[in-house]
């Protein structure tokens, strides 16, 4: 096991630095961001060289992307254009994505494996077609129109929530943000769910505890359940990192600060620094989560070994 | 509100079940309940706050809160008159002696001196301060040398400006130009405290100004918190207790939010909501004149769009595209079709020229087919009307105008849209010369002078003179009015100047842009300027 | 246990694609992992009977024909719009914008005031094209690569296996507002190519994973004693039974590319105009969804439709090349 998670973390190292050199060339290639700063009009030439020096783009790609790992590596995680340090960004919007994601993930625990569960068992019966066209029904309609729809009907016409999320964005405001953010994941996780359960319903184990007289939701919790989750266990897990980064639509939609918002503007300003700190710091919780839910997944099912 | 009240408790119920938590902070959206504080939608800041570094509105509209410079535009008329400055002197319109009213204070205590002016402005122009306004210092003696096109700088202060005495200091300007003072009221000429030069990071974190608020709290992209500064000594005092300023990434959202009173102000209603918003709001819209104009450039560094007949096809797509259907069906009246390349803001003393344009800014599709096909028709067979699709209504616009010309010529194809992705990138390829037709430009002013809507927009490589459009007749009149000392003199020089404008079709103008906001019940006497930003300071909360 | 084949990227569902394409990987990965999965067991006897046998299940299930019959109807549609829409969805008026249904226009005008009904039709073309293509170049890009990287294995695959990392690492929604908020070609190619660029490795996981478990098969292991050649080996012995998950993936893949053309166009970096697309007028139907609602529903309505069609035919497909579940 030590030596795996050891061999894991050595892999990631250059999973982590392809993956933000490929970003720093993705925003590179989308040109000079200076000419952006100056409204409708020219920059002057002094003042643009002066700034390209100053955010170090006057120099070749290559250099200024080992210039920014090698601040990264001292905490410094450089400026926005605006003057504003990438790191209070960071601590201003991280919490909020946060909650947000910890919400989606509740509801995709709580209602997805409650369906799933509810399904699987019924496998063919009316709730379970239901259920199931529900689910491709979500996975079908775009996530911005889901959010705009139940922020119009919920926000705007029956005024059960309001329509965008304060700046301090608690987690009852994120109730239904959240709820759009995890909608295709829920239908995921429902429709996991109800073919593990459906599959293990009919194994030996099952149909041995179901011959010992053990009452239905025994069987059910104890051996079904606990047996058919680790899919769904490792898919919630690495949908963790997916979550986070792609709330960009959901967050745009609610009005939410978090760091789907800090991408958005630091993309639409080319602001290398804003998107690459954001996405480095994705990227780690990426990779950390999906280790996590590796090793998660030999503990839950012990036929795994690694080695 | 029984409703709301209800789901609110369901949804902090919901989320105790959830996480365990309380439901904590609780709204804190509306600014307040029952407090004198303003909420009002506002965009993140694109540059540090600094007065000679913010060029668009949502930063602008901050420091115009903090700040008093000078000179302050009337809200009503757009009137430059004087705000700090109790005389501003000049014989030949060009050296000026300038005296700042006693008593005034930035909000840390200290006082408004002329020191805190030039340094200030000496701040602004220097190069090494990365100001990105430091050309509006430009007509100042020795700007030059502070900030040279290339290389280093030679100096660190300009040799035009000379403190004379606590109050008073003079300026040396480096042309003549007779309407100097009426810029003055720009936030880039705004005093400066000692505060910013002593500790400027920290200057920036919380910025201290003179202005009727000071800022109380500032959540990087997300929120800012202005109180009302009691210590204010001028006349405008702020008649609320506060206003708080939240980032929107989409008006859209801002508009809803203030539909479910979640919000007290958004003063940019989408062009999408403007249909409803006089039935959603009541008496609670305003819709007034901005100095904003919108036009089509031309790329005239492209061969093709700067050949003889060129100038006719120019005005034939003028003539193709249907100003009062877009603007009564796109924009409900929020943009008035434009006949002149001013605004009406200006008023008629002011050098706006009502119908200037004439009949090439009318609506005539067959008139317009005419000149097209004898100025050799459109180069390439296609125009390619570019626009950043990022903000604004951009692309309803852009689409109508699109196909109001292909109605007009009878051909589908005519005419298409060509979004660019982000501000910054329309901003470059227009800096490298790369637009494949025609393109958005909105100019909005600086300050209420005809001289600002036409010489930075079409002296010859003047800073958003995009087109790189170049007539000496234009430049040699532009050069006569800002040296004429008599006001309606200069005014009659520059609208010759416009002439040539008009006589070329240098761009065609679209429509002026009308400033329009709505607000909740819980506030009033909420009016926008000139510039179409908020008079924060005159809002009353109930 | 002998190596497993997802050692760690087996339990890796993926989360490159946002979410919906993760749904189509792990599925997928459920279908792979099941032990004695389509090819573990049977094929490899008789290599057809699981094709046959799917193809006789899938004739059976009513999902299957309906979805069919749908996604031939809207490939009809896209080759030959005129045939139900006679109007030209370019030609618009002003004067109507956003007006309800009336006679001859049966799903209103748009905010500009083009037809609804004949851009909806004429949509088709291009968010069929978009999917088609976007599925078969990441299918084969994917499979190809993680096909060989699976089989030859060594330094190669786990270079590629890395560059997968990679990718998943790094959030779809954000890779294309980077990557395509530069582009100018109002072509749908970029919009492909981007598709491709991002969405290949998720097959490649899914291909490599089945050809890692194909190999270790003793019938694999016998024709290479027997002195098949690898291209032998692959060509006749591993694709026919690799490629199984593939198809499921892809085909449900399909729908969700569709999907994202719209969220892209949404976010502003979608198709550009003249193309007439779903995404296009959905997104520029958003703002107005409290004033005409119509402009948003009927296109939304459609790619609805058609995304549903094309995963209830991977749905479909999975079933049939299950044998667990039958």
């Amino acid at each position: 096991m030590g030596r795996y998670v050891i061999r894991r973390l050595l892999q990631m190292i250059p999973v982590f630095f392809g993956a933000t050199l490929l970003i720093f060339l993705m925003v590179n290639v989308m040109g000079d961001p200076i000419a952006g700063l100056c409204g409708e009009r020219q920059c002057d030439p002094a003042t643009a060289a002066q700034l390209r020096k100053e955010f170090g783009l006057d120099k070749p790609v290559w250099q200024q992307y080992l210039t920014y790992m090698g601040n990264v590596f001292t905490g410094d995680f450089g400026t926005a254009f605006n003057g504003q340090k990438v790191t209070e960004l960071m601590a201003a919007s991280f919490p909020v994505t946060i909650r947000l994601t910890i919400v989606a993930i509740l509801f995709e625990i709580v209602i997805g494996i409650a369906l799933g569960v509810v399904t699987g068992l019924r496998r063919g019966r009316p709730v379970d077609t239901s259920v199931l066209l529900l689910t491709l029904v979500v996975i079908s309609v775009p996530v911005f129109v889901t959010g705009l729809v139940l922020q119009l009907l919920l926000g705007v016409e029956w005024g059960w929530i309001k329509p965008s999320v304060s700046p301090e964005a608690t987690f009852g405001e994120l109730i239904v943000p959240g709820l759009v953010l995890a909608s295709v994941s829920l239908a995921y996780v429902t429709r996991l769910t109800r073919t593990s359960i459906a599959e293990n319903k009919r194994s030996d184990y099952v149909r041995t505890a179901t011959a010992k007289g053990l009452p239905r939701h025994r069987v059910i919790t104890r051996h079904l359940l606990r047996n058919s989750l680790i899919p769904v266990v490792t898919f919630i897990g690495t949908d963790i990192g997916a979550l986070m980064g792609g709330a960009i639509v959901t967050e745009r939609i609610f009005n939410i600060h978090g760091v789907g918002f800090q991408l958005y503007q630091g993309i639409l300003r080319q602001n290398t620094q804003t998107v690459v700190g954001f996405v480095t710091v994705l990227v780690l919780v990426f990779l950390v989560a999906n280790l996590l839910v590796d090793l998660l997944y030999a503990v839950l099912d012990p036929r795994i070994r690694y080695a | 509100m029984r409703g709301a009240t209800h789901a609110k408790w369901a949804a902090c119920a919901a989320a105790a079940a959830l996480a365990a938590t309380a439901c904590g902070g609780g709204g804190g959206g509306g600014g307040g309940k029952g407090s004198g504080v303003v909420s009002s939608s506002w965009g993140d800041p694109q540059n540090p706050l600094e007065p000679a570094n913010t060029n668009e509105v949502q930063g602008g509209k901050v420091l115009d809160m903090i700040f008093r410079g000078l000179k302050r535009y009337d809200s009503k008329t757009g009137a430059a008159e004087d705000m700090l400055a109790d005389k501003i002197d000049t014989t030949d319109s060009q050296n000026f002696t300038i005296t700042v009213n006693d008593g005034w204070k930035f909000s840390n205590g200290e006082a408004v001196t002329a020191k805190s002016f030039v340094d200030a402005w000496n701040y602004g122009a220097s190069l090494k301060n990365n100001q990105k306004n430091a050309y509006f210092f430009g007509y100042i003696e020795g700007y030059d040398k502070v900030h040279p096109d290339t290389g280093s700088q030679s100096a660190d202060t300009l040799s035009g400006l000379k403190v004379t005495g606590t109050n008073t200091f003079t300026v040396r300007l480096n042309q003549k130009f007779s309407t100097f003072p009426d810029t003055l009221g720009y936030v880039a000429y705004a005093p400066l405290p000692k505060a910013f030069f002593d500790d400027h990071a920290a200057w920036v974190q919380k910025p201290i100004g003179n202005g009727p608020y000071m800022i109380d709290s500032y959540t990087k992209g997300s929120q800012m918190s202005l109180r009302t500064w009691d210590g204010y000594p001028g006349d405008d005092k702020a008649q609320n207790d506060g206003v708080d300023l939240k980032v929107y990434t989409d008006n859209n959202t801002a508009y809803t939010d203030l539909l479910a009173g979640n919000l007290d102000l958004v003063d940019d209603v989408p062009a999408s909501q403007l249909k409803n918003a006089k039935s959603d709001l009541g008496g609670r819209y305003i819709n007034t004149p901005a100095g904003i104009i919108q036009t089509l450039a031309f790329p005239f560094y492209d061969k093709n769009w700067d050949t003889s007949g060129a100038q006719k096809v120019r005005q034939g797509l003028s003539m193709a595209i249907n100003r009062d259907q877009i603007t009564n069906t796109i924009f409900q009246k929020t943009r008035t079709p434009a006949s002149d390349w001013t605004s009406p803001v200006l008023g008629t003393d002011g050098g706006f020229q009502d119908g200037l344009c004439g009949d090439s800014c009318k609506y005539n599709p067959s008139e317009a087919k005419r000149l097209i096909q004898e100025g050799g028709g459109l180069p390439g067979g296609q125009v390619k009307l570019s626009y950043n699709a990022d903000t604004g209504s951009h692309k309803e616009w852009i689409d109508a105008v699109c196909n109001s010309i292909n109605n007009a010529l009878g051909n589908d194809k005519a005419c298409v849209g060509n979004p660019i992705g982000t501000f910054a990138d329309f901003r470059n390829q227009i800096g490298r010369h790369k637009m494949p037709g025609p393109f958005r430009a909105g100019w909005q002013m600086d300050y209420p002078l005809i001289q600002n809507f036409l010489q930075p927009l079409y002296y010859t490589n003047a800073s958003s003179n995009d087109g790189k459009w170049s007539n000496k007749d234009f430049d040699k009149l532009v050069d006569e009015a800002n040296a004429e000392t008599d006001r309606a003199k200069a005014v009659k020089l520059f609208q010759q100047a416009e002439g040539v404008v008009r006589d070329n079709m240098a761009a065609i103008p679209l429509w002026y842009q009308n400033g329009s906001a709505g607000y909740s019940e819980r506030v009033s006497n909420v009016a926008l300027n000139q510039f179409s930003v908020p008079v924060y300071n005159e809002i009353k909360v109930s | 246990m002998p190596e497993q084949p997802y050692e760690q990227e087996g339990a890796i569902a993926g989360t490159g694609m946002g979410g919906a394409m993760d749904l189509a990987v792990s599925e997928a990965e459920t279908l792979e992992k099941t032990p004695g999965g389509p090819q573990g067991t049977g094929p490899q006897e008789k290599p057809r009977s699981l094709w046959s046998d799917a193809w006789r299940d899938l004739w059976r299930n009513p999902v299957f024909i309906i979805s069919g019959l749908v996604i031939l109807f809207l490939v009809v549609i896209s080759l030959w719009p005129s045939l139900i829409a006679s109007q030209n969805p370019l030609k618009c008026d002003l004067a109507k914008a956003q007006q309800g249904s009336q006679p001859g226009h049966p799903f209103g005008f748009d905010g500009q005031g083009c037809d609804v009904y004949t851009r909806v039709v004429y949509g088709t073309r291009v968010s069929i094209s978009v999917g088609v293509c976007a599925t078969l170049g990441v299918a084969i890009l994917g499979s190809v690569l993680g096909g060989l990287a699976g089989f030859f294995g060594g330094l190669g695959d786990s270079f590629l296996s890395r560059i997968t990392d990679i990718f998943f690492a790094i959030p779809v929604v954000l890779g294309g507002l980077v990557l395509l908020s530069v582009v100018t070609s109002n072509t749908i190619w970029p919009v492909i190519g981007f598709m491709v660029l991002l969405g290949w490795p998720q097959i490649s996981r899914i291909a490599r994973g089945s050809v890692i478990t194909i190999k270790q098969n003793d019938y694999v292991q016998a024709a290479r004693a027997l002195g098949a050649s690898h291209a032998r080996l692959l060509l006749r012995h591993i694709t026919p039974n690799a490629v199984a998950p593939v198809i499921v993936v892809a085909t449900i893949a399909l729908g969700t590319y569709i999907s994202l053309e719209a969220t892209l166009s949404y976010l502003g970096v979608g198709l550009k105009p003249p193309t007439v697309s779903w995404g296009i007028d959905i997104s520029s139907a958003s703002a107005y969804i409290r004033n005409a609602p119509h402009m948003l529903l009927w296109p939304a309505g459609a790619l609805a439709i058609t995304v549903l069609a094309f995963i209830m035919l991977g749905d479909a497909v999975r079933d049939a090349l299950d044998p667990k579940l039958r």
